[in-house]
């Protein structure tokens, strides 16, 4: 598009230079309003281009669609993302584990990710890694994420959610397999568990939460978290009437 | 008695609110103080106040809108200076509940009470004049339209100092802005303005399709009305399109904070995808609301400035039909991080950049008008040249924007914040300010200073390429919106960039008060005396300036596009027959009395007083209701008056 852009732009500039009214060499055809073959191709470029670029956009949105399964050689890892008020939630179904603002994956292994949210409408997003989602109370996004290499990439909201927003931040750290197989022994050994006074606590409104680790969480935990947003506070049996919401100031 | 409403809600406890609120009472006290003493009420009163005129009515959406202006930038540079400074572990001096009223005020100000009032001044000033008539369709509806949005900028403006305003952004997505999530008046503050603005909007909508439909001079037929009438139609049907979504979408989160309902809540069935989508819905057409009379008043001002007829003037009306529709087809591009499927966000995504055919063609126009052209380069031609260079690379990036793979990496990215401020200040700001210019001398009846003019146009281009362009970069490099504080200290150099450039614009505000001031001044060996200072091609510039109340003495008769000029080629202009009796419209109160009751009937919906929220309620339609069946509405200034005025000219 730059191809476009930039002799316009040029363009632009150079006319309106050479024919400023004190340039005494400019020719001038003051009557000249209309020109039907100039008028062709000024529709031709613009329309060529979006065709082009209608195929990229075609083709880009599917295989770079958040839902599609990325391929990979294991077996995919499968993480349950809670977004609550402000930090995020990390529930690992398969393994029996969950983090605080703190997500460890293995590389080169597809990750499944299960996405809401048990308050207001938030973003997940790990630039480094690919595409964000939004996370909704009461509903499930999906999001396919695959590492490549080790390293600890920012992950953030990128959806304005209250007055915790800007420290709603955590850490993905992709890790080889063998790591990621003694981060889990390591926080089995460690740490409290997760079970409904322990979320109770948990989705209390809080800031700038250290990254922690449960060493257990209670079974289908993402599911009634789902429940418990729908219907209302406390109705699902999570840990009573939900916690009032503060907000500071005003 | 007084609902929700106490002492508390003074934030007697918070500097920075009450400091701004007093120092904006002052200045109104001030001003109050000086009118009274100088008895300048009745004047004020009968020329501006209950004026039905179109042009009075547009120089005051202006002055609203310039207003407005210094509230929301003066929120910009809050926001940028608490960016700024609030790094790594800094706080800034803004805690979260003020950054972020702060930057909800600021979109909500510059969008809804800077860049509509500017825009909808200057179709008010510009179309009736350039149709050739004398007036809108409804006169008094008119009044009622701006003095229901100027009720929405005082209740905005009153969330200063009594109570807060909304911290859940400018677009308030639920469930965020549910009383749930934000218990206190910000939200009710935010809803209420729009919703009594938006009824002002959407008569606007009525009144000028309507104008402009049944109300032409003789001979004018579609195809020879100015581009900038065709723009201001298509604005004008996208508003009556548009807005009712705004009011509906509103009316049901309203219900959701006033009755307990769950339309968009997280529990009870609610769906808060429904409000992104129906918000976007009117949000999108918003955007070319906005813009298309600005592509319509640089088509003007570059077609003037290169003394040439607009290149292919069908292409250019044709162009903007299709943005018009097109327009309606693209919402989904605001949240393609929403998760719906790879074909839907595919097929937005396509529909989106389809838009940038008919933009692109208008580029190319307005390319080709000025080739082989005689460019003076005045103010509003700077803006002009500036806005295409600067338009097509704010083009160029929401093109980017609108391939979803794209997206999904820089949606909510300060890479988006960039691109929406390259084609609103780039589009519509530069629009606007080039149109002010450009009729300025029509409205007055003196041109405005040049040097100034132009000192302000570099700052406005230079400052917005400092403040922006930083922006671009940080959103690319991971910096999200809305940050109270700064996560990574690397990011500081382009911040303070951004801080320089946002000084910079202001340096161009600065310029056009100066500007003002010294044309002010020195308007006596400024005046334009005939009417036409640009060498004009359309009708405005046949009357003299500033025009009689009632525009023509005789309406012209139309025979071509750009009637002005080929008038004045065969030597027809002016033309001075027999003069006619002209009937105009009465002065009416109606619409200032309506705000007043409706902005009371705000404030007491916003602090739960039923029983005033009533009264104010039932006044305000009882005045409509007169004002609709009074029966004397016009009176006629008879043909040796007209004449005479003439004569004076």
């Amino acid at each position: 598009m730059l191809v476009v852009v930039v002799p316009v732009i040029v363009a632009t500039l150079a006319f309106a230079w050479w024919y400023r009214s004190s340039n005494t060499h400019a020719t001038r055809s003051l009557d000249e309003s209309y020109e039907g073959r100039v008028e062709f191709v000024v529709w031709s470029i613009p329309a060529l281009t979006v065709i082009l670029l209608g195929g990229v956009i075609w083709i880009g949105s599917h295989q770079l669609d958040p839902r599609a399964p990325i391929p990979g050689k294991s077996d995919p890892l499968r993480v349950d993302v809670v977004a609550l008020d402000w930090k995020w939630l990390f529930i690992y179904p398969d393994q029996g584990v969950a983090a605080v603002n703190q997500l460890v994956i293995p590389i080169a292994t597809p990750v499944e990710f299960r996405l809401t949210s048990a308050t207001v409408m938030n973003s997940f997003f790990v630039p480094q890694l690919g595409s964000q989602i939004y996370t909704m109370g009461g509903m499930i996004t999906h999001l396919h994420l695959l590492a490549d290499n080790p390293g600890e990439y920012p992950g953030f909201s990128a959806n304005f959610s209250g007055d915790g927003f800007s420290d709603m931040r955590f850490i993905a750290k992709a890790v080889p397999t063998a790591d990621f197989n003694a981060w889990l022994e390591q926080v089995r050994g460690t740490g409290s568990a997760l079970d409904d006074a322990g979320y109770a606590e948990l989705a209390k409104p809080s800031q700038d939460v250290p990254p922690t680790t449960f060493r257990s969480v209670e079974p289908k935990l993402f599911e009634r978290i789902l429940d418990q947003t729908t219907t209302g506070s406390g109705n699902a049996g999570i840990g009573g009437p939900a916690p009032p919401i503060h907000h500071a100031g005003g | 008695m007084l609902g929700k409403l106490t002492w508390a809600a003074i934030p007697f406890n918070e500097p920075l609110p009450l400091l701004s609120g007093a120092v904006v009472g002052v200045v109104i006290l001030a001003i109050l103080v000086t009118v009274t003493v100088k008895g300048w009420w009745p004047y004020l009163w009968r020329e501006w106040l209950t004026s039905v005129d179109h042009k009075r009515i547009g120089v005051m959406y202006l002055a609203l809108g310039l207003v407005m202006l210094l509230r929301g930038f003066s929120d910009a540079i809050m926001m940028r200076t608490q960016q700024a400074i609030a790094i790594g572990s800094a706080q800034g001096y803004l805690p979260p509940e003020h950054y972020n009223q702060v930057f909800s005020a600021h979109g909500t100000i510059m969008i809804f009470f800077v860049a509509m009032p500017l825009v909808i001044g200057l179709m008010n000033f510009a179309v009736p004049l350039q149709l050739g008539v004398r007036d809108v369709a409804f006169p008094v509806l008119n009044s009622v339209s701006l003095w229901l949005t100027a009720t929405g900028a005082l209740l905005v403006n009153l969330s200063l100092v009594i109570g807060v305003f909304s911290r859940a952004s400018w677009w308030g997505y639920p469930p965020l802005s549910e009383l749930a999530f934000s218990p206190d008046v910000g939200v009710d503050y935010y809803l209420w303005s729009l919703q009594i603005s938006g009824i002002g909007t959407l008569l606007t909508g009525v009144n000028f399709v309507t104008t402009i439909l049944k109300l032409r001079a003789p001979g004018m037929t579609y195809f020879r009305m100015p581009v900038f009438c065709w723009t201001a139609l298509a604005s004008n049907m996208l508003i009556i399109a548009a807005f009712p979504v705004l009011t509906a979408t509103f009316m049901m989160l309203l219900l959701d904070r006033y009755l307990g309902m769950h339309f968009f809540t997280n529990d009870g069935g609610g769906n808060q995808m429904m409000y992104v989508n129906l918000f976007w819905a009117w949000g999108h057409p918003e955007v070319y609301i906005l813009i298309l009379p600005a592509f319509g008043i640089f088509s003007e001002v570059v077609a003037t400035f290169s003394g040439k007829g607009l290149f292919s003037y069908r292409s250019m009306v044709w162009a903007t039909l299709g943005i018009c529709v097109l327009s309606f087809m693209v919402w989904l591009h605001h949240f393609f991080t929403m998760g719906a499927g790879a074909d839907v966000n595919a097929f937005f995504g396509i529909m989106s950049s389809i838009i940038a055919v008919p933009t692109g063609v208008k580029v190319f126009n307005w390319l080709f008008t000025m080739f082989r052209g005689r460019i003076v380069f005045r103010t509003p031609m700077l803006f002009a040249v500036g806005f295409i260079v600067t338009f097509v690379t704010g083009g160029l990036t929401g093109v980017l924007l609108a391939v979803p793979p794209v997206d999904f990496v820089v949606h909510n990215s300060a890479f988006l914040v960039a691109h929406f401020h390259h084609v609103i200040i780039g589009g519509v700001v530069f629009g606007a300010l080039a149109g002010i210019t450009y009729w300025f001398p029509k409205a007055f009846g003196f041109t405005l200073d040049e040097r100034f003019g132009h000192a302000s146009f570099w700052c406005w281009l230079i400052g917005f390429y400092l403040a922006f362009m930083p922006l671009y970069q940080l959103g690319l490099m991971g910096m999200t919106r809305r940050l109270q504080h700064i996560p990574d200290p690397s990011w500081r150099p382009l911040l303070l960039v951004a801080e320089v450039g946002a000084i910079v614009i202001f340096c161009g505000i600065l310029c056009q008060v100066a500007q003002l001031y010294v044309s002010i001044r020195t308007r006596e060996q400024r005046r334009d005396l005939t009417g036409d200072p640009w060498n004009g091609r359309t009708l405005e510039w046949s009357t003299s300036s500033p025009p009689p109340a009632y525009n023509f003495a005789v309406l012209p008769k139309v025979e071509t596009i750009d009637a002005f000029w080929q008038m004045k080629r065969k030597g027809l202009a002016p033309v001075k027959p027999a003069y006619q009796a002209i009937e105009l419209p009465h002065n009416s109160s109606a619409g200032f009395i309506t705000a007043f009751f409706a902005t009371v009937m705000g404030f007491s919906l916003i602090w739960h007083i039923w029983w005033l929220a009533i009264l104010n309620f039932l006044a305000a339609a009882i005045v409509v209701m007169i004002a609709g069946w009074s029966i004397e509405r016009e009176h006629e200034i008879s043909a040796a008056e007209v004449a005479q005025m003439e004569r004076a000219w």
